[in-house]
């Protein structure tokens, strides 16, 4: 383990609380006035006592040497918050990353030093668990029998999707206007028994599409041939090339392990976002390796009303070793291990025209058509209002990304508007067939990252 | 994205979009046969004609960029200063749950002094912080004019393009780029000849902040022109800057057709003791007061004017008394508010304004003639009048009604140079608590100089040992909160604690108590900090 020098900046410790309210409670705690005893050491831990409302102070502990672990630092309270982390972990963050003032250096007390040494015994623990168990051919011979029965039964799913598409195609799209919901709703429950979730995602996302505004025909049609053309891809595996039938696989639900060889860089940390969902919040984050030049995907899940465990705040950088999951086009990653703890950085990853972002878009497609957006960074844009929409125009010459109608919605384009004032700017995001939706950005000038969403 | 997608096949996919509408059994797509596989090679074809579609998209013409902003050439805000901010505008109404404001300092009040303190040092707002700023200027008019003035140039271009802070626009005014600067005598001209009226009144302002002559002769080509209710706002940038230059056009408008207009010009010639209006009302004024040395102790004798007349009525009194109050004493009030004080002396036997505003008075004439003095050491701010008005601030008269009221003390205190008006209000509050005292703590500068802070704490301490309830004070305990010197955080710590409850307490109070001061410890070591993080203030910079 390095030295845990650097403190996180403020926005780093907001992006793990689980909610606004939280967000709210955490600040407010994150000024000297509640907290005594407060210290961190040189291995990543900080500790503090928090006076609340009743009589003995809560004891508030964070590993944040536990972030390089790739789960997000780990949290110890004794007040009987269901948040997690909890408004005094948050507050106590704050108050860190403020610096020396108000959390000085020092050695933990006991009680905190208790709670660390326990919970590295049974992180050690579980890690060593499963090499340990040892795996037989038996065990193997299992898999590979458990893998063909739900193989056939995502061909059933698969034949019975294809059959439903050739029957909307001879009736006609017209009619699923009228429909509505409720016949994708039961086809996306059908995909769901035969095995293949990533199907019924696409099911689901099809029966969305006739009330998505004019146009709808066009879009419902470029879907379904997809679906179509996944569905046929997952029928001739076996005469696909091996990373396009992985791509296939994964596409269609298969869980895959990322078992490409780790990749070690000094990874540059470009976005991280959160697409919550009723049942569970998908964490996105995108990586970029300034030696190798690759971007890569990590993404992390947390149930309902839990922040996902990652957290790799925009601006910082790791260096640690990634493994790619299999698939053609595939920029998802596994965290490995990591050397360093994330560290502010000045580094910015190099951008491209927006004719090359389109033609990025475009190769991708080759490898995988499904694929909606690609990762890229324009290196020299100047956000444009476009009557009622904005675009992305190069600096020089004349051409300019739209945005896509999401990005239009999110108080980040005003934030991109303000950070360019009608000057060039560094924009990350993702390049798609519905136009570009920035994620973060770089002032021309000296300047941190900016984070848009 | 532009779907400039090769042309050849735009009609090709045209075909299959109206098969795939109108269903394979009506249409049988270009290419297939008809029958029981046509819906396949349908989807077949438009799999194909979808990937080549999206792997052939272009970027599109990029539409008139954006004039650049203009650029901001104050120094940035410090690092810590810049994460502060984010927190502060993070704590927006709305923002998380509300309800009861417990132990914790409230941040978004602390924004406008946070706000001043910036702008006193003169630092730029980091750009993405615009947004946010502008959201919180919109919701709250009280912080629009500081935090447009830290938003700088680059927030005005914002808001040009986003109705939702249009406001920026109008709101803006005084010395910023929206108004022609000095050397911009054309745009000047042409804004002040065909600007909006609220435009107008904000470039007027403009100019008289900084070269007040110039105001009033811009003002003065238009003047015959302009409508009345116009006549009167212009006429009231003249406060302004006020100076005996500014004293022809005064007299001028004296004669104006509004009465309104004659009235606002009568009284910025008062508050200029020189003006021949401050004369002729120290005739008119003197005539009413003398000393009668016939009784035992000289006392002041008041006679009230016997009638309005035209020269009277041409110098800005109003005839008419509004309902409830006699007519003579309603224009003798109106002429000694206008006298110039500095003839009192004279006149009245050489005393200095103490003596005379010691001598008893005849004839219930005692309220009348002090309230006219208070009103007139207000608007000609002389500072030995007030004093002398105000009196010791222990004195019993002080803090129950007397002849000068708590609105008034107010006024007067403001005439005061800050440490004596900070002293006046600690022994204010001295002898008679705190309940009278908010309208007094409004007008002492901020932080609260040593005593006066400590007079407030004092006061607080001495409530809760009463066993009053803290929300009865919670008035004073947020302006305490705002206003309290940081470095007097450290008075509070003996109040942290919950007390025993006397018997005669009221239910829980202490408890209550030692939260309210916890808060209070806490905004105060809070707002330490934020100074600190913004580092020392500019030298030869000026606070607002």
């Amino acid at each position: 383990m390095t030295e845990q020098g650097v403190r996180w900046t403020a926005d780093q410790v907001l992006a793990l609380a689980p909610d606004a309210a939280s967000r709210k409670a955490g600040s407010k705690l994150a000024a000297p006035g509640p907290w005594s005893g407060t210290g961190s050491s040189r291995e990543g831990m900080v500790w503090g006592l928090c006076r609340g409302g009743g009589g003995t102070p809560y004891r508030t502990a964070v590993d944040v040497a536990q972030a390089v672990g790739g789960s997000g630092p780990a949290y110890m309270c004794s007040c009987p918050s269901r948040k997690f982390p909890c408004k005094h972990a948050l507050g106590l963050l704050l108050l860190w990353s403020g610096g020396e003032e108000g959390v000085p250096a020092g050695r933990e007390p006991e009680w905190a030093e208790r709670w660390a040494a326990g919970r590295r015994r049974t992180q050690g623990k579980r890690e060593a668990g499963p090499e340990g168990s040892a795996s037989g051919p038996l065990d193997a011979e299992g898999a590979r029998r458990r893998a063909e029965r739900r193989a056939e039964r995502i061909t059933g799913g698969v034949t019975e999707l294809e059959e439903r598409l050739a029957d909307l195609l001879r009736s006609g799209l017209a009619g699923a206007e009228q429909a509505g919901y409720g016949p994708w709703e039961e086809t996306a429950a059908r995909m769901v028994d035969a095995q293949a979730p990533g199907l019924a995602a696409r099911v689901r996302e099809l029966g969305a599409v006739p009330a998505s505004g004019p146009g709808w025909p066009v879009r419902l049609l470029e879907e379904c041939a997809l679906l179509h053309l996944l569905d046929r891809g997952w029928l001739h595996r076996e005469r696909l090339p091996t990373d396009l039938a992985a791509t296939v696989r994964t596409r269609v639900g298969l869980p895959s392990s990322a078992d490409g060889p780790p990749v070690r860089d000094h990874w540059l940390v470009l976005a991280q976002y959160d697409t919550p969902d009723p049942k569970l919040t998908t964490r996105r984050i995108w990586l970029y390796g300034t030696t190798t030049g690759r971007t890569a995907l990590l993404l992390s899940y947390g149930a309902a009303g839990r922040a996902p465990d990652l957290t790799l705040p925009v601006g910082l950088a790791l260096d640690a070793e990634l493994s790619a999951y299999p698939g053609a086009g595939q920029q998802r990653a596994a965290l490995g291990e990591q050397f360093t703890p994330p560290a502010p950085t000045g580094a910015r990853p190099p951008g491209v025209s927006t004719c090359e972002a389109a033609a990025r878009y475009s190769e991708a497609l080759r490898r995988d058509p499904w694929q909606e957006s690609v990762p890229v960074t324009l290196a020299d844009v100047v956000p444009t209002p476009d009557g009622a929409s904005w675009q992305l125009a190069d600096a020089r010459g004349d051409t300019a990304l739209p945005l896509t109608s999401a990005a239009l919605a999110r108080p980040g384009l005003w934030r991109l508007a303000a950070l360019s004032g009608g000057a060039p700017v560094r924009v990350f995001g993702e390049c798609g067939h519905r136009g570009f939706t920035p994620l973060t950005a770089w002032p021309t000038g000296p300047g941190e990252a900016v984070r848009l969403c | 994205m532009n779907t400039s997608s090769p042309l050849p096949t735009a009609s090709a996919w045209d075909e299959l979009i109206t098969a795939a509408l109108l269903g394979t059994d009506r249409r049988t797509p270009p290419g297939a046969a008809p029958g029981r596989d046509a819906p396949t090679a349908l989807l077949d074809a438009a799999a194909a004609e979808t990937v080549r579609r999206r792997a052939g998209l272009r970027p599109g013409r990029a539409a008139p960029r954006p004039e650049p902003a203009a650029e901001d050439l104050r120094p940035p805000l410090p690092g810590a200063a810049a994460r502060r901010l984010a927190l502060l505008l993070a704590d927006r109404p709305g923002a998380g749950a509300g309800g009861r404001r417990g132990a914790s300092p409230d941040l978004m009040e602390l924004l406008p002094q946070w706000l001043t303190a910036v702008n006193a040092r003169g630092f730029a707002a980091p750009a993405e912080s615009l947004p946010a700023l502008l959201d919180a200027a919109r919701a709250r008019t009280d912080l629009r004019p500081a935090a447009l003035e830290f938003a700088g140039p680059r927030a005005l271009w914002l808001a040009r393009l986003n109705p939702d802070w249009r406001f920026a626009l109008r709101a803006t005014r005084g010395g910023d780029t929206a108004l022609p600067g000095p050397a911009e005598a054309e745009r000047t001209e042409c804004l002040w000849q065909e600007g909006l009226f609220a435009e107008r009144v904000a470039l007027l302002a403009s100019i008289r902040s900084r070269d007040p002559d110039a105001a009033r002769e811009l003002l003065a080509t238009t003047w015959s022109t302009e409508r009345a209710e116009d006549r009167l706002m212009f006429l009231d940038s003249l406060r302004t800057g006020l100076a005996p230059r500014d004293e022809p056009f005064l007299e001028q408008a004296l004669a104006d057709r509004s009465r309104n207009v004659r009235a606002t010009a009568a009284e910025l010639l008062s508050a200029l003791p020189g003006s021949a209006l401050a004369a002729r009302m120290a005739v008119r004024a003197g005539a009413c007061v003398a000393v009668d040395h016939t009784r035992d102790t000289p006392t002041l004798l008041v006679e009230a004017p016997h009638e309005c007349d035209a020269a009277m009525e041409r110098d800005g009194v109003s005839p008419h008394a509004p309902p409830g109050r006699g007519e003579r004493s309603w224009w003798f009030g109106q002429l000694l508010e206008a006298a110039p004080l500095a003839t009192w002396p004279a006149r009245l036997g050489g005393r200095t304004p103490q003596q005379i505003v010691a001598l008893p008075v005849a004839d219930d004439w005692l309220s009348e003639l002090h309230a006219a003095w208070c009103r007139a050491a207000v608007r000609q701010r002389d500072a030995d009048w007030a004093r002398a008005l105000l009196g010791a601030p222990s004195s019993p008269g002080a803090g129950g009604p007397g002849a000068v009221s708590l609105a008034e003390r107010a006024k007067l205190l403001g005439t005061l140079p800050p440490s004596e008006r900070a002293a006046w209000v600690a022994g204010f509050i001295a002898a008679h608590g705190l309940s009278e005292a908010f309208q007094l703590l409004g007008v002492c500068s901020v932080p609260w100089a040593a005593p006066l802070g400590r007079a407030v704490v004092d006061a607080l301490n001495i409530a809760r040992d009463a066993g009053s309830y803290p929300w009865s004070f919670s008035g004073v305990m947020g302006l305490a909160e705002r206003c309290l010197d940081p470095a007097e955080s450290s008075r509070l710590d003996a109040l942290l604690a919950v007390p025993d409850e006397p018997e005669d307490a009221s239910p829980g109070a202490g408890g209550y108590w030692a939260e309210a001061f916890q808060r209070l410890g806490r905004t105060l070591r809070l707002r330490a900090l934020m100074a600190e993080e913004l580092g020392p203030p500019a030298s030869g910079g000026q606070g607002t």
